[in-house]
């Protein structure tokens, strides 16, 4: 089981062959109190960079983009009735959507825990 | 307007409150400190404390200071009495709005708050149409606070208890140990509250004196939106512009019946020819289906998909945790119950015109003399 980051503030947790994604807790942090997400159906097929979900906040919408390629095996349902899940448990409970992937090197452009650390710093 | 993004007097402080800064008209201001949501939702229920400084506040002093400014305003100006505050239009010689603003009678002068991202364009456009007997002056040296909310009575009423007798709408000179404050009561919120000009130099004590009563907190912008769109209030940018005419913008109150006879203002023909039915589109409120907002921008369409008008302010409520929104949409359709349309993202969302305020007013209005 690995963790993943990206300079987009998503977060990927890797299972074997399986990606789970969400947003950070600095994402949710900077998009406040989120009350609506939408997430991709089961079987969508994605290439990395795909639009994947939309999440809005209170005051503007945003783009989620797949930071991986794969096929989606499932999309959180219960972010549908509870949204502020993101704000709450952005890293856990928050999640956004799981995919099967299709090209694990991609895995390799993707930042460490403490390389995001690294990088918020930057910001 | 200039490029450069200025601080406003309270600027310390805001950073102090936790405020995340944002640039908006020219200046750094407040977008939220704990919260949109926890902010809007204190204010319905508490008292909200807004710096509002970057708006224009302006004197118009000399004799027939009044007859002058109804030149470019459809109210009545003339006899608005003293202590008494007018909603009016600043109206160009086609009748489009150039910005919509409170004009106070305080006696000895006329005391206009204008929109901050207009106010330097306001100030050019006034002179260059005010007699020279009549001159305006911009009060840089006042901050404005605004604290709203059904508690906010109690709240400043410890400090000014003066201030509570004024009804929605009125407006008196007061002081606050020493300080000269111009308080009135009314706001952008549709909650009961206080508009309250200061100088620059004592803003930030009396900031802190309302903020140390259990009843208020500090509220940003973010929900300075949420709560005026609630309340059915416009935008100026984005509900009124120069195109806009106000019967269209469903401002016909703003024009006065004796106005409206003698026909005297700018843009006057123009204007009238809408009045009061003959507009081709209205402003109105919109129920969202679903929990998706529906931002600025979105597109009203027909069944065919051909675009027949345009959301222009759009958010998620707090108060009724659903979308709603304000558009422009035909007037054959601005009729309550009636379903609309709308394409945003090419998607299409259905929405139900609704009467606004979306959430009840509570203002504090003078009741009917017997």
């Amino acid at each position: 089981m690995s963790l993943y980051f990206t300079e987009e503030h998503e977060w990927i947790l890797v299972e074997g062959d399986i990606a789970t994604v969400g947003i950070t807790d600095h994402a949710q942090e900077q998009l406040g109190d989120v009350v609506f997400v939408e997430v991709p159906d089961e079987g969508k097929q994605f290439d990395k960079g795909d639009e994947a979900a939309v999440v809005e906040s209170v005051k503007a919408a945003s783009d989620v983009y797949s930071p991986v390629s794969g096929d989606v095996i499932e999309g959180n349902e219960a972010l549908a009735d509870d949204p502020s899940l993101v704000n709450s448990d952005p890293e856990g409970e928050g999640w956004f959507f799981k995919l099967t992937l299709s090209d694990t090197s991609e895995l390799e452009d993707l930042m460490s825990a403490s390389d995001y650390k690294t990088y918020l710093k930057t910001l | 307007m200039t490029d450069t993004i200025a601080p406003l007097p309270l600027n310390d402080w805001h950073v102090a409150q936790g405020a995340r800064m944002v640039p908006f008209a020219g200046y750094s201001m407040p977008i939220q400190y704990e919260g949109i949501m926890a902010e809007h939702l204190w204010t319905r229920a508490n008292a909200g404390l807004f710096d509002v400084s970057h708006m224009g506040q302006l004197n118009l002093v000399g004799d027939g200071a009044a007859e002058a400014l109804e030149a470019i305003v459809p109210g009545a100006m003339t006899t608005l009495k003293p202590g008494k505050i007018r909603y009016t239009l600043l109206l160009n010689d086609k009748g489009g709005i150039l910005d919509d603003l409170m004009v106070t009678n305080a006696a000895k002068h006329l005391y206009l708050v204008v929109n901050g991202a207009t106010k330097h364009d306001d100030i050019a456009y006034m002179q260059a149409n005010l007699p020279e007997t009549v001159t305006l002056v911009h009060r840089t040296d006042d901050a404005l606070l605004a604290l709203q909310g059904p508690k906010a009575v109690t709240a400043f009423a410890r400090l000014v208890p003066g201030a509570a007798e004024l009804y929605f709408m009125e407006s008196g000179p007061f002081e606050w140990g020493g300080v000269p404050l111009g308080v009135s009561r009314s706001g952008y919120t549709g909650e009961d509250g206080f508009e309250i000009s200061v100088p620059a130099a004592h803003v930030q004590k009396l900031a802190d004196a309302l903020l140390a009563m259990d009843e208020v907190k500090p509220v940003g912008l973010g929900a300075r939106d949420s709560l005026r769109l609630e309340a059915g209030l416009p935008l100026y940018g984005h509900d009124l512009t120069p195109e806009t005419l106000p019967v269209e913008a469903d401002l016909s109150f703003a024009l006065s019946k004796a106005r409206r006879e003698t026909g005297n203002f700018a843009g006057a023909a123009q204007v009238l020819a809408q009045y009061p039915d003959k507009a081709m589109r209205k402003r109105v409120g919109l129920a969202i289906e679903g929990r998706q907002p529906v931002r600025e921008g979105a597109e009203v369409v027909d069944h065919d998909g051909a675009v027949i008008g345009m959301v222009t302010s759009g958010g998620f409520s707090p108060t009724l945790e659903r979308p709603i929104a304000m558009a422009y949409i035909p007037a054959d359709l601005a009729i309550p119950g009636t379903t609309i349309s709308l394409r945003q993202r090419n998607k299409i969302i259905a929405s139900t015109v609704t009467t606004m305020p979306f959430v009840p007013n509570g203002y504090h209005r003078r009741p009917k003399s017997a």
